[in-house]
């Protein structure tokens, strides 16, 4: 239930209420869960990558204040998120997902309504995007350390450069024990990577290193995580920090590299098809707001919005939510990425 | 004049803002344009062939880069050999294709709204000959409108401010310019009508040629108008003074000459020097009236007073017809008026009751104040005006029918219409009740 970038997730989905399933079969896009809260007259629809138990407490609050609304939930991997709202025209009210690049090409393509006023004015400008895309939370990505990662005695890495000595060292320890993004199956591995290229030049002498430690590639933070947690990987590359325990209980430990950290933006618009535009954007303010974001952070454990977070951490780099997206997504560039992420990880 | 000012201030802004905006338009879609089109070359550059054929290596930071100028929304396509190969394939083509050597610029309208889209022609070698690569980059130019809009609209607001500080300033500017005139022309105003003399005000040096020629102005009238008196002066005297010696020598002659002949001659002679005394001196009142009358040089004067001392000249000339004068005056009738005026009209009316009233007559003056009016009214049981209406009488030369055997000029009732109207006064004649004449002249009571 952790797949925020499933692209096929269903082996993924577990425990969550599988409600109207056969409605699904109506639409052309694929969806993992949906559910209805609420009994009243005035229907929202949101379509989002974040589970259902995510935002169960927030929807809750919502619904307290207002009692007319029945919020209509949708859960889909972000490439179908896309395609609903890209391609299928499919009228919902809200759309949130964590895929920042389909996201700004959903709202450059105008397929996104103008936000009101009064929601984006408290919005500072990297998390928000024109009055169209606006971010509601704000989630590090992270290096994620197994409970026996370390060689004993040894300081955790705080830089790449130190990560990539630390595997150099123990290639023994680590060899098939690395756990990264795979940038061919996953959006959201991609747009790391591609950040990664683009920020450090470490990242290709590190794809290197994993790849000569014949590092696992997966799809999802949460097989990451879940392997780690068992013991079964060591170390996990480009974790989506907000999903990991990070409680001392598993042994495991959330490491920030002070090179720099990815931050990416879980972004939320309004579909220009929207049936409800005006209480679609409502309930997105009530996200927005300071109890909306307190729910969210600690109700779901995402990490809310804080601006003051890249002042007091200046490591955070919150990946830009601009056009420039839109080179992540073009095909041939992809491509070319890609050949050559294959090239530095599969050595001769 | 505020309403003007505050006009030509909105008109100001306006043009103002229209000129700006137009400027800012022209300026910052140069400006925009240089940055895309740069970006369009950048974008260019990254694709290149490679063993698996076109590669494209998009920079994100060019997309940054033109969506920070101002959050625009972007599009791209990339075509090889006339066939899309990436970005938005329906992006629209230029009309005519760009040299190698500068990109093109053109507006179209995509996805329902307007962009700028820059083209790059560039070849590339594939497979051993070259292709050509087109690339177009489009930007939305909401920044460059909303810029070129902050900069008129902040044109069209200081503008407006400006002219509006300056209206007070002009106003006052205006006013202190235009006092010392306004003082002038009251200072002019407060003058009697006789105060000939030259101003003498202190007028600022720009109004100094202004006071120059008024003065000059003054002086000429001032001539003129002493001329004037001088010549009626001199004129009276001039006809006067020959015609009483002619009458004088013919009276002699008269006296001596015992030859009835003759007599009748000489008293026919006399007759006419009378009668051209008469007219003359009629004449001369004529022209001191309209001149005196023009002048407005009024002063409070009893208008009793004026009656009485007048009825006692009368009273030989009418005895010697044996024609008495019977006056009725009560009190005094204070009037602001000319007395030389006044004198002049009442000499004509009782002249002509004494004139056209048979011997053993009586002409009755009256003088008093009835309904805020001081009335003079001239009352005989002379032949009467044999039924012609009084305005006709008042013509100049005009005379009734019925007095051909009596001389006179026809300037007399002329002379007394003309003074009552200068003085803001009136007079009337009309047959008597029981025959006569009945002439009433009237000027308003202080
Ligand atoms: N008191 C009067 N009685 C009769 N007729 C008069 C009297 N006053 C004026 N008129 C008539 O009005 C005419 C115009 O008078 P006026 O202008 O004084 O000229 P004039 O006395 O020289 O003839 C006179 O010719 C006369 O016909
Ligand atoms: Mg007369």
């Amino acid at each position: 239930m952790r797949g925020l970038f499933a692209a096929a997730s269903v082996r993924l989905v577990c425990g969550v209420l599988w409600l109207a399933l056969a409605a699904a079969g109506a639409r052309g896009f694929e969806t993992e869960a949906m559910q209805d809260f609420g009994t009243g007259p005035q229907r929202i629809d949101v379509l989002s990558t974040t589970d259902i138990a995510y935002m169960q407490p927030v929807i809750d609050a919502y619904l307290v204040r207002h009692p007319d609304v029945t919020l209509h939930y949708v859960v889909a991997s972000s490439q179908e998120v896309y395609r609903a709202v890209a391609e299928e025209e499919a009228p919902f009210d809200l759309v949130i997902s964590s895929a920042m690049d389909l996201q700004m090409k959903i709202a450059n393509d105008g397929l996104a309504r103008p936000l009101p006023a009064a929601l984006m004015s408290g919005q500072p400008g990297w998390a928000r995007w024109r009055d169209l895309l606006v971010a509601v939370t704000q989630e590090p990505v992270v290096l994620l350390l197994g409970r026996d990662a370390l060689p004993p005695g040894t300081p955790a890495p705080t830089t790449r450069r130190e990560l990539i000595d630390l595997l150099r060292d123990h290639p023994d320890r680590f060899r098939g024990k690395v756990a990264t993004y795979d940038p061919a199956v996953s959006g959201a591995g991609y747009l790391f990577a591609a950040q990664d290229a683009r920020l450090s030049d470490a990242f290709w002498r590190l794809a290197e290193v994993m790849g000569r430690l014949d590092a696992k590639l997966y799809c999802c933070s949460a097989g990451m995580i879940g392997d780690i947690a068992e013991g079964r990987m060591l170390l996990g590359y480009n974790v989506l920090g907000s999903y990991a325990p990070g409680n001392d209980a598993d042994g495991l430990r959330i490491v920030e590299l002070q090179d720099y950290t990815l931050t990416l933006l879980r972004t939320a618009l309004v579909p220009e098809r929207a049936r409800a535009p005006e209480a679609g954007a409502e309930f997105l303010a009530f996200l927005l707001s300071a109890e909306g974001q307190a729910l969210v952070a600690e109700g779901a454990g995402l990490p809310a919005l804080d601006a003051d977070a890249f002042d007091r951490n200046p490591h955070l780099r919150p990946i830009r939510l601009d056009p420039g997206l839109l080179a992540n997504l073009d095909q041939i560039t992809r491509r070319r990425f890609l050949e050559e992420w294959r090239a530095a990880l599969i050595q001769p | 004049m505020l309403l003007q000012l505050l006009l030509l201030a909105a008109c100001l802004s306006v043009g103002l803002y229209a000129a700006v905006r137009l400027g800012a338009d022209r300026a910052s879609e140069a400006t925009f344009d240089a940055v895309l089109g740069a970006a369009a070359g950048s974008l260019a550059e990254e694709v290149r062939v490679a063993e698996g054929g076109i590669t494209v290596d998009l920079p994100p930071a060019t997309f940054s880069m033109l969506s920070a100028m101002g959050e625009e929304r972007i599009f791209y396509r990339v075509d090889v050999d006339g066939a899309p190969v990436t970005g938005y394939a329906d992006l629209p083509l230029p009309e005519q294709l760009p040299t190698a050597l500068a990109p093109s610029f053109y507006d179209a309208n995509y996805r329902d709204t307007d962009v700028r889209i820059a083209a790059i022609l560039r070849s590339i070698r594939i497979d051993g000959r070259a292709a050509p690569l087109l690339v177009l980059l489009a930007e939305t130019r909401q920044g460059q409108g909303a810029i070129a809009a902050r900069l008129g609209n902040r044109a069209a607001v200081l503008g407006l401010a400006i002219f509006l500080a300056a209206i007070p300033f002009s106003l006052y500017f205006a006013r202190s310019f235009l006092s010392p005139i306004d003082r002038l022309a009251e200072a002019v105003g407060r003058r009697g009508a006789r105060d000939l003399r030259p101003l003498r005000h202190p007028a600022p040096s720009e109004l100094q040629p202004f006071v120059t020629a008024l003065n000059s102005f003054i002086a000429r009238l001032r001539g003129t108008l002493s001329q004037t008196e001088t010549f009626l002066a001199e004129a009276a005297h001039h006809i006067r003074t020959p015609l009483t010696v002619m009458r004088n020598e013919a009276e002699l002659a008269l006296r001596q000459s015992g030859e009835e002949e003759t007599r009748a001659r000489l008293r026919g002679l006399i007759r006419a020097a009378d009668e051209s005394a008469r007219s003359a001196s009629q004449l001369l009142d004529h022209a001191t009236v309209l001149y005196r009358a023009e002048q407005a040089d009024w002063a409070e004067m009893d208008l009793a007073k004026l009656v009485r001392d007048l009825v006692e000249r009368f009273r030989p000339a009418a005895e010697m017809r044996d024609i008495s004068v019977r006056l009725e005056v009560r009190g005094t009738l204070p009037t602001r008026a000319d007395p030389v005026l006044v004198e002049a009209a009442l000499r004509n009316i009782i002249d002509n009751a004494v004139k056209y009233s048979a011997p053993d007559g009586l002409v009755e003056v009256m003088a008093e104040a009835v309904a805020g009016e001081a009335r003079v009214t001239v009352m005989d049981r002379g032949r009467g005006l044999a039924g012609v209406v009084d305005q006709g009488l008042k013509r100049r030369f005009r005379r009734g029918a019925n007095v051909s055997d009596v001389p006179g000029s026809g300037l007399g009732l002329t002379i007394v219409e003309e003074a009552a109207q200068a003085m803001g006064g009136s007079f009337a004649i009309g047959p008597r009740e029981g025959g006569g004449t009945c002439a009433v002249f009237s000027l308003p009571l202080l």
